[in-house]
Parts: C-alpha cells; structure tokens; sequence
C-alpha cells in the first residue's frame, strides 16, 4: 500500500496537482469528518481508552477507506444504481476482514482488546460516506486520496482523545507512567470519568467546540 | 424453584435484560449507532420511530445470525453437515452485514404489503438501520459473549429497547434546548455530546443493580 501511496511526483498528468492535494487536505481540517461532517463518531469514542488503540483504529480505518474507495470508484460505472448499497457493503467488509486478519496475525493482544470494534469498521459512517459521497463519481487515485485524507482526518481526533483519556484517566502514555510518582504522593489522583463512557463524549463535546471555534463554523 | 432461581442468577434473562437496557446500553456505554442517533434525536416523533424499528430489527436479526453463527460459521458448526473440522468464522463480518441487510429489506417489504400505515410511519427509517452499527454491535456481541438462542432473543430485544430510550430521551432534552442561548460553536454536534455525557453518568448510576 505505501507503494501506491508515494509514486513518482511527475507521472503524466500529475498525480499531485492541485485537485488531488485539495482532496488530501481538505478532510484534514476544513471538512474534518469527525468535527465537520458529523460521521463515524462510534468506534472514536469506544476504542480511545488509550492512545495505542486509538491509533491502530485510525489506520485501520485510513486503510479500509482508501482501498474501499479505490475498489468502488474503479467499478462504479458498472455498479447498477438499485443494489449499490449492498455492493458497497460486501466491498467494505472484504476489506475490513482483510485489515482484521493482518491484526490478528500481527498484533494479536490489541485485536482482542478492540473486539467487536475491528468489525464495526463496516458501518463506519465514514467508510460509507465517503464512497457514496466521493468514491461514485470520482475517478481511482483522486478517490484513494480522498480516503486516505479522511483516515487521518479522522485519526488526529481519535489520537487527541486517546492521549488526553490515557493521561489524565490512567496517568500514563502508550503503557509509560508520565505523571510522575511525586505528584500521586503530593494528593494527586487519577480521573476514573475519564476512562469510562461520559468522559470520552464531554471530551469529544469539547474538542468539537474548539476546532469549530477556529475555523469558524457553527451550526444553525 | 431453581427454574425461577435460573432467571435471576448472574447468567439469568432478567439479568441480561436489565443489563443490556440500563447498566450496559449499546448507545451510552457502547457509543453504538452514534450516527443515527445524532442525525435523528432533533424532532421527539422520528426518535420514536427510530426506536421502534431499531427494536424490531434488532430482535429478527440477533437470533438469526446466532442461528448462522452456531449451524454455519463457528469452530465445528458445519458438523451435521460432514464437515466436523470446518471454521468459516473470518466470513463473520460479511455474512452478518449480508444477513442483515436482507432482514431490513424483506422487513420492509412485509411492512408495506401487510400495514401502510406502519410503512408510512417507519418506511424512511428501514434502510438507515442497515447501517446502524448498533444493529452489527448487537450480533457481534452476541458472538463474543457466547450467548445461548433464548439469551440471544432477551439481548436483541434488551438492547433495542435500551437504545430507543437513549435516544427518545435525548430527543427531548434537544427540543427543549432549542431556546437555550448556546454559544455558537458548540451548538448542535458540541452540546449535544456534552448532554449525552451527561446523560451517561446517569445511566451508570445503574451499575450498581
């Protein structure tokens, strides 16, 4: 995949230009999914417990999107127009059992931690927004980028949320204690809410707050 | 008397019904079917639509793919069929989604043929569930917590119940903030997660049940 992800900047008809930048870009900030569009709010709530799960279900979601994405936009003109939410599915989760097994094979103790959430990839509103919104009439490398973009517009979020849960929830940072000892004995003390479900949509409430104060979108 | 004991031992239906209603809710503590639920708790009568076909689905399907998951897909199921070493289990995620997606689209069939009414009603609202995660979250939990067929019938219909009272509640609480001066980046997406916190710390008062 990271083959495809960086060719030579060059090729004919420039891989890179403008359109394609805008379509990476775009979801990062401006039309972040998670902020913005409102999509795929389920598993960036359950699985930021922790920073190292957060992250593994960023890239899981990077990578089903953008192959997704890809399979949809180079089949979409044979797709008949009735069944396409079914196609899309079963596309979807050939994809996401393929990311499932690699997790299995590779990093088994975190699959297990993130369960049934592996799975949940396939009724991600991301992965299907996207395709509907994108994939189906967009030509396969803009669509590939589209997804990719999305992915990590939607892990930041997910990375934020996780660090911030790890911290202040358990005191530490990818498994090492960052709050020191000193301060447990100074009265200090880890915040429970944090870990548990209310913490994860205050925090997320939050963060949705900020990011819209920036770029200045407000709903009616 | 053990019979009466079996239903409310920790393993009982009255404890799995309770618990996939209140202490466990698929939405509050599960962030299960967020999408929709953001998207449709504005307006009291479409969340209790919403709900309603969230339950109905939910009890069809998480026995059906419990029936799928022990006759076809687990470790061994294929035996009465000659098979005894068989696994298909990886076709999990497929045959779930397929099974369910063909539930939603013969469920809205029937409901058009047999009640136009309820059709009216609940037509709109059928094809968003076939991409609810809560629906997939119901069946893959069922999977993973190794439930029997009449525990799986109390989780569907637990957990439905519980998500439509998530949401119907929630669905109030934003209609009378509609005339609350909210500050304008955190209307809309930013308060209504704060009030769902909110409204799941409550929700885990339940725990001690």
């Amino acid at each position: 995949m990271t083959a495809t992800a960086t060719p030579p900047a060059k090729a004919k008809g420039g891989l890179f230009g403008p359109d394609e930048i805008k379509a990476i870009k775009d979801p990062l900030w401006d039309n972040n999914p998670i902020a913005l569009q409102i999509l795929g709010i389920c598993s960036a709530l359950a699985v930021t417990t922790r920073l190292d799960k957060a992250l593994v279900m960023g890239l899981g979601v990077t990578f089903v999107t953008a192959l997704a994405n890809l399979i949809i936009s180079s089949i979409r003109n044979f797709i008949p127009n009735k069944i396409r939410i079914i196609v899309q599915l079963v596309v979807v989760s050939g994809v996401v059992i393929v990311f499932d097994q690699i997790l299995k094979a590779y990093m088994f103790d975190l699959s297990k931690q993130l369960s049934v959430f592996v799975g949940l990839i396939i009724t991600n509103c991301i992965v299907m927004g996207r395709l509907e919104a994108y994939a189906m009439g967009n030509k396969p490398w803009r669509s590939f980028l589209d997804g990719i973009g999305n992915g990590l517009g939607y892990m930041w979020i997910l990375a934020i949320v996780g660090a911030v849960r790890e911290v202040f929830g358990s005191g530490k940072l990818l498994g090492a204690q960052v709050i020191p000892a000193s301060l447990y004995e100074a009265g200090y003390v880890n915040n429970g809410l944090m870990v548990l479900a209310p913490g994860a949509f205050i925090l997320l409430g939050i963060i949705v707050w900020v990011q819209r104060s920036i770029s200045g979108y407000s709903e009616k | 008397m053990t019979a009466m004991l079996a239903f409310f031992n920790d393993e009982g239906l009255v404890s799995v019904l309770l618990k996939s209603i209140f202490v466990e809710n698929i939405l509050l503590s599960f962030f299960l079917g967020m999408c929709s639920y953001l998207a449709v708790s504005k307006r009291v009568d479409s969340a209790i639509g919403l709900g309603i076909a969230v339950i109905f689905v939910q009890v069809l399907t998480v026995p059906m793919n419990w029936a799928l998951q022990t006759y076809v897909l687990g470790e061994g199921a294929l035996a009465w069929a000659g098979f005894p070493d068989s696994d298909l289990s990886y076709l999990q995620f497929l045959t779930f989604i397929a099974s369910i997606a063909a539930v939603v689209q013969v469920v809205e069939m029937a409901v058009d043929k047999f009640s136009p009414k309820l059709y009216a009603a609940l037509g709109i609202f059928l094809p968003l569930i076939a991409v609810n995660c809560a629906i997939l979250g119901g069946s893959l939990f069922m999977v993973e917590r190794k439930y029997d067929f009449v525990q799986a019938v109390t989780y569907g219909f637990g957990s439905g119940i519980g998500w439509a009272l998530a949401i119907v509640s929630m669905a109030t609480i934003r209609w009378r903030m509609r005339t609350a001066h909210i500050p304008a980046p955190l209307r809309g997406l930013g308060i209504t997660f704060i009030t769902t916190g909110l409204v799941a710390m409550a929700f885990m008062t339940f725990s001690g049940i």
